[in-house]
Order: C-alpha cells, then sequence, then structure tokens
C-alpha cells in the first residue's frame, strides 16, 4: 500500500466490502486487494474516478454494479448523516432559508423562472440549492409530504410544470418551453437526494436497509408490481438458465461416440482415430400445460409466473396456458400477441372470461373442465404444471380428478405462492393434493429459478 | 512500441487520437487495466464499440492485436495450441526405419511440431501485445476454466513441453454479450467495464467523428431520434454502429432533413426486425414533421 493513503482507508475498504457481502454480492479477498492496487493508480480526491475504480474491481455484473452504487453512497454520503445524528447536530428547523421561503410565500412562478434557467445552464450548484427551495416551497404547500420519497419527487415536478423537452417536433430548435433532458434528470436526482436527506433528520434514522438484490426479494404480489423490477428479474432469469444450460451440455458430451464423424476425422490422421466425435444431445423440451389461478389472491404471481415462462419460450416444445378461477379459459394466444407484462395483465383481466358467479376459486370444477380441454393430447411427455394455492374456500378439492390428470400426464407439478407455513391452514387443501403432484414452495424469484431449473433438467441425469 | 501512459486524460486522449471516444468510465477502466496489468470483461448490448475498444487500446499502445473470437464448440485446439500430426506421421514415417522409439519421441514432440492459436502467440510473442477474446459467453464453461491460467498468471501449460510463461505482459481484454452468465472464477480474475449506449452528446460526437459531412443540426436530430427508439420496447434497439450507418446513408441520399419520407425509406438500417419495423414507424415516425411540399 503506498504511504499516500490516510491511515484507515484500507480499513474503511474493508467494511463497505463486508457491507456489500451482506447486500450479497460476491466479494473475494482478491476483489478487495484489487480495488486497493486500482486506488492506489488513480487520484481518488475525485469522487468519480474513486467511484469508478471501486466499481471496476468490486462488482462483476450489472446487477452487482447496482447494488454497488446504492451501497457506495449509502456508505460514503450517509456516513456524514450518520455521524450528524450521532452528535445531534441538525440544522434550526426555523433557520436558513426555509425561513426566508415561508416568509416570502415565495412565488411559483419565480421559482419556475429560476430553476428553468439553471437547468439551461446546468448549473449543479444552483440547482442543488433550488431543489431544497423547490422542496421547501412546496413540500409542505398543499399537503405533508408522502414520505415515499419516489411520489414526492414527481408531485414537486408537476407542481412546479417542468416538462422535458419535445424532441423534433418544431422545426428547428424553436421549442422554448421544454428543458433539457440530461438536466432534468439531475435534478430529479438532486430532489430525491435532499428529499431523503429531510426524512433522516425528520425521523432521526438512517433509512431501512432493504435487500438490494432482485432475486432475494418477494415476487410481485400486489397489483401494482415494480414492472422494470419484473423485467429485471425475468432477463436474469433467461441468462442464469442460459448459463445452466451449458453446464449440462459439457457434461453430456462425453455419452455417445459418434461413428461416422470419428471415423471421417481419422482420414486426418492416416486412419488413426486420435480425435474423438460424440454425439451432440438434445436438451429436454418438455411439452407444458400451465395452469394458473388468476383469482385476487394470487393473480400477480400468476401473471409473472406465465411472462416467465413464455419469455423462455424456446426451452420448451410446446406450451399451453390456462387461467382459472371457476371456470378455465386458454390464454397461449394472449401471450404471442401481446409482449408487456402490464399488457398481458390487462388482456387476462379483459377477457378470459373465467369468474362465474361467486369469482371465487373452485378447483373440483377446474379439475374436469381442463381434462374435457386436454385430455387427449396428454402424454407421457407433457408436463403439468399448476400454480395456486390451493385454497378451495370450503369447496371439495376433488383430488381423484387431479389424479386422473397425473396419471395420464408424465409429470405433475404445483407451484404454491404462499410460504410453506401457511400450508393446509385455513381452506388450503394442498396435502389433499401432495400424493399426485410435486409441489414447489415458490414466493421469491430465486425459487422460481430452480423450480425452472428442476422443470429444464433431463429426466436422467 | 509505447511507454504506458501516466495518467487516465492521457490514456483517453491517445483513444481519441486514433479515433475511439471513450466514455469516463471505459477510459478509467481501460487505464486501470493498462497499469495494473488485469484483463477486463467488457459486458454490454451489441454494437457499443467493445471490441472497438481492443483494437483502440492496440491501436494507441501501439501493439499488435491477437484476436479470438469464440464460439460455441471452441476447444484447446483451435485457442492455445495443437499438435502437427501430419508433420509429426511424416516424420515417424520417415524415420521409422533404424530409429529408436524415444528418439523419434523426443523428435516429434518439439516446438518445431507446435502450431500457435491465438493464446499460445499472444503469451510468446516478444514484444507485448493488446489480446482480445471476443464474445466469450459464447464458449462453454469448460474453455473459461481454461482460460484462468491464462488470464491470472499469463502462462500456459503444455504436457509434452512444460510451462511456457509469457515473456511479456499482454494486454486482455474480454467482450461479453451478456447472452449467458460468466463464472465467478473468470470474474474474479477481471476488472469489470459495463459499457452501454452513450449519452447523447457522446454519441453525437461519435457520429459527427464518422461521419463528419453530416450537418450539425442533421446529425443532432439523428441521434435524438435513436434514442427515442431505444427507448421503446425493441427486439434489437439500434446499437452506435447503426447510428453511425445511418448519418453515412443520409448523406449518400443526399438528404438535408430528416423528415417523416426520409425516415420511412431509411428506417430500415437502424431496425432490424419485421415487429420493431411496425413499433418504429407508428411510435417515432409519426412525430416527424412530414416532409415540405
Amino acid at each position: 500500500m503506498s504511504a499516500l493513503q490516510p491511515p484507515g482507508l484500507d480499513a474503511r475498504l474493508l467494511e463497505l466490502g463486508e457491507e456489500l457481502r451482506a447486500e450479497g454480492v460476491k466479494l473475494g479477498t482478491a476483489e478487495l486487494l484489487d480495488a486497493c492496487a486500482a486506488l492506489a493508480e488513480i487520484s481518488w480526491s475525485e469522487r468519480r474516478a474513486f467511484h469508478g475504480a471501486l466499481a471496476a474491481t468490486l462488482a462483476k455484473s450489472q446487477e452487482e454494479r447496482r447494488v454497488f452504487d446504492a451501497v457506495f453512497e449509502r456508505f460514503f454520503f450517509r456516513a456524514v448523516e450518520a455521524a450528524a445524528l450521532r452528535e445531534g447536530v441538525r440544522e434550526r428547523a426555523d433557520g436558513g432559508w426555509s425561513e426566508r421561503a415561508g416568509k416570502a410565500e415565495l412565488d411559483l412562478d419565480e421559482l419556475r423562472r429560476q430553476i428553468a434557467q439553471a437547468l439551461r445552464d446546468f448549473d449543479e450548484a444552483r440547482m442543488r440549492d433550488l431543489a431544497r427551495l423547490a422542496i421547501a416551497a412546496i413540500g409542505h404547500r398543499a399537503s405533508a409530504p408522502t414520505g415515499v420519497v419516489g411520489l414526492d419527487v414527481q408531485r414537486i415536478r408537476r407542481a412546479l410544470d417542468l416538462r422535458g423537452e419535445t424532441l423534433l417536433l418544431g422545426e428547428g430548435d424553436a421549442d422554448v418551453t421544454g428543458l433539457p433532458r440530461a438536466a432534468l434528470a439531475r435534478f430529479e436526482a438532486l430532489l430525491r437526494a435532499e428529499l431523503e436527506r429531510e426524512q433522516i433528520e425528520r425521523t432521526e434514522a438512517l433509512g431501512p436497509k432493504r435487500a438490494l438484490s432482485e432475486l432475494d426479494r418477494a415476487l410481485p404480489s400486489g397489483p401494482v408490481a415494480d414492472l422494470a423490477a419484473v423485467h429485471r428479474v425475468v432477463a436474469q432469469l433467461r441468462r442464469r438458465l442460459a448459463t445452466s444450460g451449458r453446464e449440462l451440455h459439457g457434461r453430456r458430451h462425453q455419452d455417445h461416440i459418434d461413428f461416422r464423424r470419428t471415423l471421417r476425422a481419422s482420414l486426418q490422421t492416416g486412419g488413426v482415430p486420435i480425435v474423438i466425435k460424440q454425439r451432440p444431445q438434445r436438451p429436454r423440451r418438455p411439452e407444458l400445460y400451465v395452469l394458473c389461478d388468476v383469482s385476487t389472491s394470487v393473480t400477480s404471481a400468476s401473471v409473472f409466473f406465465l411472462s416467465v415462462l413464455h419469455a423462455l419460450h424456446d426451452a420448451f416444445r410446446r406450451m399451453r396456458s390456462f387461467v382459472f378461477i371457476e371456470r378455465v379459459s386458454e390464454v397461449t394466444d394472449v401471450f404471442a400477441r401481446e409482449r408487456g407484462f402490464k399488457e398481458v395483465s390487462e388482456a387476462i383481466a379483459a377477457d378470459a372470461g373465467v369468474a362465474d358467479v361467486s369469482g371465487y376459486t373452485d378447483y373440483g370444477r377446474v379439475w374436469s373442465e381442463f381434462r374435457a380441454l386436454v385430455e387427449d393430447d396428454l402424454d407421457p411427455r407433457s408436463t403439468v404444471i399448476v400454480l395456486g394455492d390451493a385454497r378451495t374456500n370450503g369447496r371439495d378439492p376433488r383430488a381423484d380428478e387431479l389424479a386422473a390428470l397425473a396419471a395420464r400426464a408424465g409429470r405433475m407439478l404445483w407451484l404454491n405462492p404462499e410460504p410453506r407455513l401457511y400450508w393446509n391452514y385455513g381452506d388450503s387443501v394442498i396435502a389433499a393434493y401432495e400424493p399426485f403432484c410435486e409441489v414447489f414452495e415458490c414466493w421469491t424469484a430465486r425459487q422460481l429459478e430452480d423450480f425452472v431449473k428442476a422443470l429444464t433438467r433431463p429426466l436422467v441425469a | 512500441m509505447k511507454a504506458l501512459p501516466e495518467s487516465v486524460e492521457e490514456l483517453a486522449d491517445g483513444l481519441r487520437g486514433v479515433g475511439y471516444l471513450p466514455g469516463e468510465e471505459a477510459a478509467l477502466v481501460a487505464y486501470l487495466a493498462v497499469r495494473l496489468g488485469k484483463p477486463v470483461l467488457v459486458e454490454g448490448p451489441a454494437g457499443v464499440g467493445k471490441t472497438e475498444l481492443a483494437k483502440a487500446l492496440a491501436s494507441c499502445l501501439e501493439r499488435a492485436l491477437v484476436r479470438l473470437q469464440c464460439y460455441e464448440g471452441l476447444d484447446e485446439a483451435k485457442a492455445l495450441y495443437e499438435w502437427n500430426y501430419r508433420k509429426q506421421l511424416l516424420r515417424i514415417q520417415a524415420e521409422a526405419q533404424g530409429a529408436s522409439w524415444s528418439e523419434v519421441q523426443e523428435d516429434i514432440f518439439g516446438a518445431e511440431f507446435l502450431l500457435a492459436r491465438p493464446l499460445l502467440s499472444a503469451i510468446s510473442a516478444s514484444a507485448p501485445v493488446v489480446l482480445l477474446i471476443d464474445e466469450i459467453d459464447k464458449t462453454d464453461q469448460e474453455f473459461e476454466a481454461m482460460l484462468l491460467e491464462v488470464l491470472s498468471d499469463f502462462q500456459i501449460t503444455i504436457p509434452e513441453l512444460g510451462r511456457i510463461s509469457a515473456s511479456s505482459q499482454p494486454v486482455v481484454v474480454l467482450t461479453s454479450n451478456n447472452s449467458r452468465e460468466l463464472t465467478e472464477a473468470l470474474k474474479r480474475r477481471c476488472l469489470y467495464l459495463w459499457l452501454d449506449y452513450p449519452e447523447l452528446e457522446h454519441e453525437l460526437a461519435i457520429v459527427r467523428l464518422h461521419a463528419p459531412e453530416l450537418g450539425e443540426t442533421v446529425a443532432r436530430k439523428l441521434v435524438e431520434i435513436v434514442g427515442m427508439v431505444r427507448e421503446l420496447d425493441l427486439k434489437k434497439p439500434p446499437s452506435i454502429a447503426e447510428s453511425i450507418d445511418w448519418a453515412r446513408a443520409l448523406l449518400l441520399l443526399g438528404a438535408s432533413d430528416i423528415d417523416a419520407d426520409a425516415f420511412a425509406q431509411t428506417m430500415s438500417v437502424i431496425v432490424k426486425h419485421r415487429t420493431d419495423l411496425e413499433i418504429v414507424a407508428a411510435r417515432v415516425g409519426l412525430a416527424l414533421s412530414p416532409s415540405a411540399p
């Protein structure tokens, strides 16, 4: 380590490493050593170089980079606030600019004009000041801050009527009402930072540490699931599955010798078979019948699960999807038509026509209808997957119907989006179905991944 | 062969000098890679200049570029080295009479019968080189494992000959299109750089560099449109290479402005899927002003 570094930085780096590990970033000693070596090469009085060097050595994928950025911010820049909290130092509530803003009943138009000016000049320091001013002026005007930072940012933005420039519409650059997009994004980031700071001051505690890795969070359960998060999880799953495919691929190489190709190759070496050629093996591509409960308790999980399977459709030979509440309805072509998660949810809600009278799941009826639909197509190569919480609302589970289905299909799998703890409590009758199918617990993305892996794994390992 | 750069700015200037405009992060990581002698793993969507970065590094450091293009089924024989069987057989046949086995054996496993493939030639080159391992995600995991020895110690073990260590330390750039997760072991040995689509101003500079004849306002409009197209949910968003192609196409057609007509005609340069074409035509094409009568 060079003598230039202040005492304690290495220790801080180790602490940062600990914190990253706690967030699920795989970090070895080698990476931390690299980080130290990298810091010796750059002038780390500059924040971006410091951040970039640490990121290049510590975060080894885009996902890890996202986590790293959040932790880095929290670790180095929330540290100041944490120290201030410990010391009991805080800005006087009635001092400084906020008082000024309150008394003068700051003119919104004037504020808007100033912000627009600062954004056009891309004057960072001024933007930061104005962000605080805007929070003071608007944040406490109409209603109390919601406490959700993202919502507050949008509220302030709307109140100030800040719109991004509309590209291309006018002839030339004559569009004066819009603001430069890059500057606007920066301003929003500043607003966000200030709001977070204010929140810390108000509650006198640092924001709770959330699990930052998508894979460890629970699957979307509410109807307002974060779409971006869903997309990220699907993309990640896809990449991981692609990898696991290769793993199998590598192992199965050794299976069968392709005699003809080996002989052909041996011509090169005078008839001596030096290079052995193996027969390529096809990965197992199951034929899937997916049956998903879309009653309110599990809608999001179902649609999410179906989206994942359809995003991975090339791993399967054929796939048909059905949704059910009281009745069964096929939705395969909805997924063929629509791309977005949201569109799919809407399409299913609009025209699947699965709720009949009560809107409560009726498993008995669903089994018999499903049998009538697909019984002739089922064969030992097909796999039936049911996703549901097995809550019958007191109706007869009709496990015998399910047994008949299981007998015809090659494999029968059940995914339960509830934690195992809740199974068989209340009206959950999963135990009645368990003898006829493999039951999986599936309420985090990681469990879902394990399941999809199990699905594509060859029968004979 | 030039001396190693002394600062990030120096390397960034060098890269700019050979026609590559690096982002801040790219310059920093490239600098660290050169200084620390560690391989860089560059990931990002297709066509953001991952391969170009390696080429630019090579020409700016004035080193030879050794390129290993990866594909499924790539093995040691094609990446590291191979014994020249035919020559060995000829040798055996020529000397079969009278020579004892041990003599022949010593003979045929010499450097004379070794065919150097990219990795071996990068390691054994007398002057340091830039080694580009392109699209590493296309290979199998076994191949990755084999790379580990090369990447961490810059040496290759050939059972019959022993260990060959690098006489000069190469700068190694690995690129990946992110189609699968690479092994932890490989990642641990590399610095990581995520190259994304550049910011508007940055891309504008790139387009202007490669198509200088295009007017400033048209170029800006072009980059803005490409940015809008990227925000749509497309199968294949347009890359930087495609923006440049588009700029050149507009030049060829002599278009002085991008209006709805010109866009409809040349849209296929940046959008390559039929379904994508429909989406783009509906969302972006309509927003453009109709062509002047």
